[in-house]
């Protein structure tokens, strides 16, 4: 009996000669990460239980991207505290103010998770660098406190879905939209525990960037973890970033899924999440007349170069409708800088956007871009539950950058085919 | 462990923004987190319950951020215990590593109405509604959470494991 790759990575960092999905395991952690936000509360259990050093400085990973630029008094407290722990325990990544982008878009970028590494983070789209070809999951802070302290920690290793995704992809659709089709299918907790395994011919052909977004959202299935095998794609995405040693997994032939989903890719049309869950989804056809306050394209799902190239072939000679606040968030400053060089900036502004600085702000409703009583956006995000990016009575529609750019100009949910 | 008190009732998949919006994660500290519990799915349920009082969710409890937030503003509002239908695995994890006592059992959560009265006997594994009388299986917890919770929670769990690996 055969293993599957998550099975496999999870194996390969204990002493254990074999392993079995439900299996309570101890593992050997590659990076822990944490943020302005997860972090205070584990540094302060790190400090309770009489932690003086973490396992390793250049495996513990704090990126302040969730309140920054500092929001209040009570924020830059908060950074303040994790600063200082990360200057004391002389934390190699370490991320602030012009450095720091959002989490799940840096650390990719600069190589610091790599396939076969297994992955924790006080946040739950950690997910995100299944893409790779790595065991990625989120945890809490306690959980986080612990892995700094010891460089372990417990997991139950998880049964995988495999998803079998073929057929060639319409204009316009991209890895957000057959995520969004899936949860749609099997709902926010159509995966609970489980992993979320992505393969097929269509598959082979997505770039790292739409990966990083489908593995992104596997939480908003309920999976502990998404993952793609490594291929020519990853090899070339990491060939200039890796600076350490890094390990091809693939699941056996003969591995056990505990469920075999296949999804025709050539029927998805771009997909929008309406209030209040990821999984309410319709095609952008079925969305009917939504007026939008807000177009926020951004974010851990879609904030990468790739995704701001979309929205500017969109934009490019067009504004922005009256009355609708169109802001684009590069994840990073590396895209930040990719995105002036190429010109997507001004095409940006010209449009009238308001460009954020890299950061999780607007999209989790802490601030640059919050949402008032009654307000409707649509948002390249992962959530859109009550109250996410503000009042309790507003409303999140999820989508991808492109539909995001088009309702922008045309001042509700809309189809760039309809421009 | 006894817990005994009314029951306040959620649906499924109430989510951590809804437990605990974002907008007050400026904060860690407990009391203040206490403060705004289940504030997006109930304006009104701190003013209205009572130290012990239990909460009960439907389908995927806590579903959503890792915020640890989320069990610590449960917990610190004075709810005894959480009992759902079932539970998102982070939600799960962080209560168990932070020591807030959660339950499982669809039975009770379809058979009960809200503001009931129900003793929870965690060594038993029995919820018995007060009225009726009815008891209600909890389903069962692994060894190694049982151990988690009667260590205090994850960092007390690791600090007795290597005190035993010194001597």
């Amino acid at each position: 009996m055969g293993n599957t790759i998550t099975e496999k990575i999870l194996l390969a960092h204990t002493k254990l000669k074999k392993i079995c999905a439900g299996q309570l395991i101890n593992a050997r952690v590659d990076i822990a990460l944490g943020n302005d936000v997860t972090a205070p509360i584990a540094i302060n259990e790190f400090n309770k239980s009489g932690g003086k050093r973490v396992f390793n400085k250049n495996k513990v990973a704090l990126v302040l991207d969730h309140f920054t630029p500092n929001k209040d008094i009570n924020s830059a407290q908060q950074c303040k505290a994790v600063r200082e722990f990360a200057m004391k325990q002389k934390i190699t990544h370490f991320y602030e103010g012009g450095n720091v982008g959002v989490e799940h878009a840096l650390l990719p970028e600069l190589g610091i998770v790599l396939p076969g590494d297994l992955v924790i983070g006080a946040d739950s789209h950690t997910c995100t660098y299944g893409a790779l070809g790595a065991f990625a999951t989120g945890v809490g802070s306690t959980d986080l406190a612990a892995a700094m302290l010891t460089g372990e920690l417990w997991f139950k290793v998880p049964s995988s879905i495999k998803f079998i995704i073929s057929g060639a992809l319409k204009k316009w659709v991209s890895g957000k939209d057959l995520i969004l089709h899936i949860i749609g299918r099997i709902g926010v907790d159509g995966a609970l525990y489980k992993a979320m395994e992505f393969t097929g011919e269509t598959v082979s052909r997505l770039s790292m960037a739409d990966r990083l977004s489908m593995a992104n959202m596997a939480i908003e299935a309920g999976a502990k973890n998404g993952i793609f095998a490594p291929d020519k794609i990853t090899r070339e995405y990491i060939r200039k970033k890796a600076k350490r040693d890094y390990k091809f997994f693939y699941s056996d032939t003969d591995a056990v899924y505990s469920d075999i989903i296949e999804i025709d890719a050539a029927k998805i049309e771009p997909q929008v999440a309406f209030p209040h869950l990821p999984s309410n989804v319709k095609g952008v056809s079925k969305a009917g007349r939504v007026k939008i306050d807000q177009s926020l394209i951004g974010s851990c799902t879609n904030g990468r170069i790739e995704d701001l190239r979309i929205a500017a072939r969109i934009l490019k000679n067009r504004k922005a409708a009256t009355g609708v606040r169109l802001i684009i968030v590069p994840a990073t400053p590396g895209i930040y800088q990719a995105a002036l060089k190429e010109g997507l900036i001004e095409i940006f502004m010209k449009a009238g956007a308001i460009i954020s600085p890299p950061s999780c702000g607007a999209c989790l409703g802490g601030h640059m871009g919050i949402l008032a009583a009654g307000e409707k956006a649509i948002a390249t995000t992962n959530r859109n539950f009550v109250g996410r990016m503000g009042h309790p009575q507003s409303e999140v529609y999820l989508a991808n950058p492109a539909v995001a750019a088009a309702s922008a100009v045309l001042g509700r949910i809309a189809s760039p085919e309809e421009l | 462990m006894i817990f005994k008190g009314r029951v306040w009732k959620f649906g499924d998949n109430i989510d951590t923004d809804a437990i605990i919006p974002a907008r007050y994660l400026t904060t860690s500290d407990p009391q203040k987190l206490a403060t705004h519990c289940m504030e997006d799915a109930d304006p009104n349920f701190v003013s209205k319950m009572k130290q012990g009082d239990i909460l009960l969710g439907g389908e995927n409890f806590g579903c959503g951020s890792s915020r640890e937030h989320a069990p610590i503003a449960i917990k610190a509002a004075g709810v005894s215990c959480v009992i759902a239908k079932s539970f998102a695995r982070i939600f799960y994890r962080n209560s168990f590593n932070m020591g807030l006592p959660i339950f499982e059992s669809r039975e009770l959560v379809d058979a009960i109405e809200e503001g009931e009265e129900i003793l929870v006997d965690s060594a038993r594994g029995t919820i018995t509604i007060a009225r009726s009388n009815k008891t209600f299986k909890i389903n069962p917890t692994p060894p190694f959470m049982e151990e988690l919770i009667a260590d205090g929670g994850l960092m007390k769990h690791i600090a007795r494991k290597r005190e035993k690996n010194e001597k």
